[in-house]
């Protein structure tokens, strides 16, 4: 960002003291900014170090005594492990290319959030610890010491940035500031300062399986909730398998699909389409979740709760494995989980039984996202559509960081909802794709206590939203991650009221026109089809 | 009315000085690009700002009370309740515009001794004051709603299955609206 004045404000001479410098400014815990602290029977299921309960607007932390020894060795162990942190702790330039693209800085203002102050909250200790210059000439070089003030800033920052990864777009050294972000989260947990919002539902996925802890009762009985929806909806009854050995595929999803609206309504379209196709499938309730909070703590808590979803693929013996629409399940999936629990050398390459359609692009992996898998359908026209049904919605669609931005899937979720409604808009080129603005709740920031802070995240994206809903009337938003449907309908109902939320799969259930189903009256929400109102 | 016309003839200074003190109130770097960067979509705070002072600014010439101006105060308070202002510092920029007319006009406001003409501008700009706070506090409390509902639907399926809620006829929902409360809950008779 360059700063040359214009003369006339050259001009103007500022009589107030100036501000102090950004390391001499010390955090401020303002509420509606932060998440809870993690509960110590949390920590305590996970084997996570400093297990007790703490509050982060206590002055005391219950930190061990050495905990200042832990980070800094902790620092050194990743620096000589990862060579990507050490190149992002060195590079950086200050050029300032990344400091307006975030959209917690963009929406808040606040500039510890530019990107690149962000990293120097850490960069400014690497090089106190780890450069020459740092060591000698200490602050001004850039560096400083590691002190709880630095430790508490770091906590407070790097619990305000969603990993998403824009800012790494517009970094001519592509540093990427989500790796920063997530080496200070996975020193902060061997202190045992996570939060309560990530670290309940990681304890729940290692014991139970998935975030929200359901058993594999209260899945099935989830399941069988919408399974009587969509029976009373189609008139027909679908018959899922769970734990069945011997299918051909697995079909994974994030456990907010089972539980929460408008996710129910996406999973709904799965099963709706799946009967439809008749593939041989089955769920899980022991890889029961496809989302990977552990990723928000640890490299290797993420590993831990990964390695279900092959270990289940093994156990059943089926031949691959579909997965349901989710973000950062996909940046793990496709990026980490082959390396960390690979190979997967006992599953095959994963065919489309329906359209024969070999998916190269999962050779090693073995997994599919289901917007990959529905794409190729339409593409060999195997299923009948009727877009009509979606005509009382006028769609956009928001990229999800990690789908758009780690893995490139970009034209499949575009390609479906062109088929599956007659009324869609693109929200402007800067806001959408691999520019495309986070929903300002991700990585495991969607609490309800740092409300403020989702709101500020969230704003960029909304208002691209609110002005696709000015411009062409735009009332649903879609997309393909758990935690966007989850996150988005509060932020539209702050920023953009009128628009709501949508999976792309419950689009295609709704045009979906399956074999002997009635005539449908209503969409999966129960809201009357385009044609049906006033009708009973 | 002269000054309305002095305020029209001033209308580029007015905004310009209106718009930097506004932005004044953020810190340095964060002012700077909210002042140099024109996209709308990669700065939508300096864009809801920019276009929320011209459009208050031209009702407040027109005179006229109409919806618009609540539409123009609410595109730039919406932003401001949720950064890190107090709500007083939120708000503050309506009574702004004041300092910069009564600076901007000092000298055409003695010399044609327009102080009444004066005293009913401001007073325009009282009443944008007042419903600046109640659209400060519509938001405020639109963030504690957004809470509330986010835990309700957390639980709202698993007392549903549990079967623990109990759909209510319409006059039961009217007597229950009527009581302000919106939760029934069902004995457990198990």
């Amino acid at each position: 960002m360059a700063k040359l004045e214009k003369p006339e404000e050259l001009i103007k001479i500022d009589y107030t003291p100036h501000k102090k410098d950004w390391m001499d400014t010390p955090v401020e815990f303002k509420e509606g900014m932060y998440c809870w602290g993690a509960k110590g029977k949390d920590l305590k299921i996970l084997d996570f170090p400093n297990a007790r309960d703490w509050s982060p607007k206590e002055e005391d932390w219950k930190l061990p005594e050495n905990w200042k020894d832990t980070i800094l060795e902790a620092m050194a162990d990743r620096l000589s492990k990862y060579r990507s942190f050490r190149l992002f702790m060195d590079i950086c330039v200050r050029c300032g290319a990344c400091a307006d693209k975030c959209h917690f800085f963009i929406g808040g203002g606040d500039p510890k959030n530019m990107p690149v102050l962000r990293a120097e909250l850490m960069r400014s200790v690497y090089r106190k610890y780890h450069t020459t210059g740092g060591k000698i000439f200490g602050k001004t070089a850039g560096a400083r010491e590691l002190t709880l003030d630095v430790l508490k800033e770091w906590w407070y920052y790097f619990y305000q940035c969603t990993e998403c990864r824009r800012c790494s777009v517009f970094c001519p050294y592509g540093i990427d500031t989500a790796e920063i972000t997530m080496m200070g989260r996975e020193f902060m947990n061997l202190l045992g300062l996570n939060t309560g919002w990530i670290s309940g539902p990681v304890a729940n996925c290692y014991m139970k399986g998935n975030h929200l802890g359901l058993e594999p009762h209260a899945i099935m009985n989830s399941i069988e909730g919408m399974i009587d929806d969509i029976e009373t909806i189609t008139g027909i009854r679908i018959n899922p398998s769970f734990n069945r050995k011997g299918a051909e595929i697995l079909f994974v999803t994030p456990s907010g699909d089972l539980f929460a609206d408008p996710g129910t309504f996406t999973c709904m379209g799965y099963l709706m389409l799946f009967h439809e196709l008749g593939i041989d499938y089955t769920w899980s309730t022991y890889a029961s979740e496809g989302g990977n909070f552990g990723f928000f703590t640890s490299n290797e808590t993420a590993k831990r709760l990964n390695s279900k979803i092959y270990a289940e693929a093994k156990r059943l013996g089926v031949k691959w494995i579909i997965g349901g629409e989710c973000g950062h399940m996909w940046r793990v999936l496709s990026q980490y989980m082959d390396t960390w629990n690979g190979p997967a050398d006992f599953l095959e390459v994963p065919k489309s039984p329906i359209t024969g359609t070999v998916f190269d692009n999962a050779k090693s992996m073995k997994m599919v996202h289901v917007a990959e898998f529905t794409a190729d359908l339409i593409k060999h026209g195997k299923i009948k559509l009727n877009p009509g049904r979606n005509d009382n919605l006028k769609v956009t669609y928001h990229d999800s960081c990690n789908t758009a931005r780690g893995m490139g899937l970009l034209e499949e979720p575009r390609y479906i909802i062109n088929n599956v409604c007659n009324h869609f808009y693109e929200m402007p080129d800067n806001t959408i794709r691999e520019q495309t603005f986070c929903c300002g709740s991700g990585t495991g920031l969607n609490a309800s206590e740092n409300m403020d802070l989702r709101m500020r995240g969230g704003l960029p994206r909304a208002n691209a939203v609110k002005h696709v809903r000015d411009q062409h009337g735009v009332n649903m938003l879609a997309n393909i991650c758990a935690i966007d449907r989850a996150t988005l309908s509060a932020s539209m109902d702050y920023w953009v009221p009128g628009v709501k939320v949508t999976g792309v799969h419950e689009l295609v259930a709704n045009a979906l026109i399956m074999k002997g189903e009635k005539d449908r009256e209503t969409d999966l929400r129960g809201e009357p089809l385009p044609g049906k109102e006033g009708k009973e | 009315m002269i000054l309305k016309n002095l305020l029209s003839e001033k209308r580029a200074a007015i905004l310009e000085r209106w718009f930097e003190m506004v932005l004044d109130s953020y810190p340095v770097d964060t002012s700077s690009f909210l002042k140099q960067q024109k996209n709308q979509f990669a700065n939508p705070v300096g864009a809801a700002i920019s276009q929320g002072i011209n459009g208050i600014f031209e009702e407040l010439l027109s005179g006229k009370d109409s919806d618009t101006i609540s539409t123009f105060l609410d595109n730039i308070i919406r932003v401001r309740a949720v950064q890190d202002f107090t709500p007083s510092q939120a708000v503050a920029f309506i009574f702004h515009l004041k300092k910069v007319i009564r600076e901007e006009l000092e000298k055409e406001i003695s010399e044609n001794q327009l102080s009444d003409e004066l005293f009913a501008i401001e007073a325009r700009i009282d009443k944008m004051a007042m419903l600046s706070f109640d659209i400060y506090v519509k938001c405020r409390e639109k963030i504690y709603d957004i809470k509330a509902n986010e835990l309700r639907n957390m639980t709202f399926r698993l007392l549903q299955r549990a079967n623990l809620i109990c759909e209510l006829s319409e006059p039961e929902q009217a007597l229950i609206d009527s009581k302000n409360l919106n939760v029934k809950r069902k004995e457990v008779t198990k």
